[in-house]
C-alpha cells in the first residue's frame, strides 16, 4: 500500500490530453461575454476532472450528479452552451457519446392517455449516452390542470435521472423566474439537479461585438457609420418588447441584409463592386422600424 | 431442451454487459434494434411478439437495455430475442438476431415420424412443456 499513497496524478497533463482545455478555450474564444457562465463551466470541469482522478484512485465510487439547469432570458446562449457542455462531458468521460438531444414539451408530452410514456421514453432512449436538453422545462408542469399529461412525463424523467445517471445527463433551461417556480412545485427536480447556471443578459457593447462577428461569418462588414447606427439600434431595441438578446440581433441583421440587397438592386446601374457586395451601409441599418419615433413593431 | 436459434445460441447465455456490447456493435453499423418475445420456440414460429417498435436513431445501447429490462420484467419466463435491422438496401433486413432471455424451464421439441404415400417419411416437430 506504500506504493499507492506515493502515487501522483498529473492534472495539468490530463487537462491537456483529455481535450478539455481545447473545449474551454473554444468556449472563451467563440462566445462573447457570459463571464459568469464561463467561470461556472470552468469550475464544473475542474470538479469533474478531479472527481475522475479520485475515481481512478479509488477514493470516489459514485457517479456525481451532473444534471443541470440553465436559466436566463431568451437569446443568451443557453442552447449553444449546452452543446459545448455535451462535448465537455464526453471528453471527460461522463457521457459515452456526447450528442445533444434538444426537446420541448411537445416532444415529451402526448395528447391522450397512454401516449405520453412511450413518447417520453423514446426520446430518453435517443438521448442515452448524451445530453437531453429540455427547453422551457416549466411548461411540463401545469398546476392549473391536475390531469395534465406533463406530470407523467415528469415522473418518467425523474426516475431515469435518478436510476440512470451514468447513461444520461439532463439539462433544463428557461427563464429564471419561471424555472424557480417550477422547481418550487417539483422538489424532485430541485434535489436531483446539482448545477444551476445563470445566464446574464448581454451588454450593449457585447451585442455589437456579436453583431460584427455574425456578419463576419457571412463575409459582410459594417461601414464605420453603419457600426454606429447598429450601436444606436441595440440601445433602442432593448427598450422595446420581445427583446431576445443575440437572437434579436440575428433577426435584425437578416433584415438589414434584405435592405442591403434591395438597395444594391434599386440604386445605380446595377453594376456592383466586391466591396459594395459585402459592406452594410448606414442606410441599411437606419431603415429599421426601431428608429421610427413611434416605435411600433419590432423590425 | 436448450433452444438454439440465431447468433451465439451454442455459447453460454450472454451476460448483460455482453448483450450491451453486441447492441453497441449494431448501433455502430446504423442498424435499428428491436426486441421480440414469445413462449413458443417452435422453429417454424418466425414472427414473435414485438416489444414496442424497433428503435431507430439510438446512439447508445443503454436505451435498448432499458427496454430489455422492462421486457424481462413483463415476460421473464419467455424467450426474448434482439433483432438488428439493416436498411442500406432500402428495406429492413435482419442482420443479426440473438436470444437474450430464456424461460427457467425450456420446453422440449419432439419429433414424430409419419409414413405417407409410397412409404415417404414426414417429420413433424412439436414443442412440449
Amino acid at each position: 500500500m506504500a506504493d499507492a499513497s506515493a502515487q501522483t496524478f498529473d492534472l495539468k497533463e490530463l487537462f491537456r490530453t483529455s481535450g478539455v482545455a481545447e473545449i474551454l478555450e473554444a468556449l472563451d474564444r467563440e462566445l462573447i461575454g457570459l463571464a459568469p457562465v464561463k467561470l461556472r463551466i470552468r469550475e464544473t470541469a475542474a470538479l469533474l476532472m478531479v472527481e475522475r482522478v479520485r475515481n481512478e484512485a479509488g477514493l470516489a465510487h459514485e457517479t456525481p450528479t451532473l444534471h443541470m439547469s440553465f436559466t436566463g432570458n431568451p437569446g443568451t446562449g443557453k442552447t449553444t452552451v449546452a452543446n459545448r457542455m455535451a462535448g465537455l462531458l464526453h471528453k471527460l468521460g461522463y457521457v459515452r457519446k456526447g450528442h445533444l438531444v434538444s426537446v420541448t414539451r411537445d416532444d415529451l408530452v402526448g395528447q391522450y392517455i397512454g401516449h405520453t410514456a412511450p413518447k417520453t421514453k423514446e426520446l430518453l432512449k435517443k438521448a442515452m449516452g448524451g445530453v437531453l436538453f429540455i427547453d422551457e422545462a416549466y411548461y411540463l408542469y401545469k398546476p392549473d390542470n391536475e390531469r395534465d399529461y406533463g406530470q407523467e412525463a415528469i415522473e418518467i424523467l425523474l426516475q431515469v435521472m435518478e436510476n440512470q445517471r451514468d447513461d444520461l445527463v439532463v439539462i433544463l433551461a428557461g427563464y429564471a423566474d419561471r424555472m424557480a417556480r417550477f422547481f418550487e412545485s417539483n422538489p424532485g427536480f430541485r434535489s436531483r439537479i446539482a448545477h444551476h447556471i445563470d445566464f446574464p443578459d448581454y451588454s450593449d457593447a457585447e451585442l455589437l461585438h456579436i453583431a460584427e462577428l455574425m456578419l463576419e461569418q457571412q463575409n459582410y462588414r459594417f461601414s464605420a457609420n453603419a457600426r454606429d447606427a447598429m450601436a444606436e439600434y441595440i440601445k433602442l431595441r432593448r427598450t422595446q418588447p420581445h427583446f431576445a438578446n443575440a437572437r434579436s440581433i440575428r433577426n435584425a441583421l437578416d433584415r438589414t441584409r434584405l435592405r442591403h440587397a434591395n438597395r444594391l438592386l434599386e440604386t445605380g446601374d446595377g453594376k456592383v463592386s466586391l466591396a459594395m457586395l459585402s459592406e452594410i451601409g448606414e442606410a441599411d441599418v437606419r431603415g429599421s422600424r426601431v428608429f421610427n419615433s413611434n416605435g411600433a413593431g419590432h423590425g | 431442451m436448450r433452444i438454439t436459434q440465431g447468433c451465439f445460441s451454442f455459447l453460454p447465455d450472454l451476460g448483460d454487459d455482453q448483450i450491451s456490447a453486441q447492441v453497441e456493435y449494431c448501433l455502430q453499423n446504423n442498424w435499428a434494434v428491436g426486441i421480440e418475445f414469445t413462449d413458443d420456440p417452435h422453429p417454424r414460429n418466425t414472427y414473435w411478439e414485438m416489444w414496442g417498435n424497433p428503435m431507430f436513431d439510438l446512439r447508445d445501447a443503454a436505451g435498448v437495455m432499458m427496454e430489455l429490462r422492462d421486457c424481462r420484467k413483463a415476460h421473464g419466463n419467455s424467450y426474448i430475442r434482439i433483432n438488428a435491422f439493416d436498411s442500406t438496401r432500402g428495406w429492413e433486413t435482419v442482420r443479426m438476431s440473438f436470444i437474450a432471455n430464456r424461460p427457467k424451464q425450456e420446453p422440449v421439441i419432439e419429433m414424430t415420424r409419419r409414413e405417407g404415400n409410397g412409404r415417404t417419411q414426414h417429420y413433424q416437430h412439436a414443442a412440449r412443456r
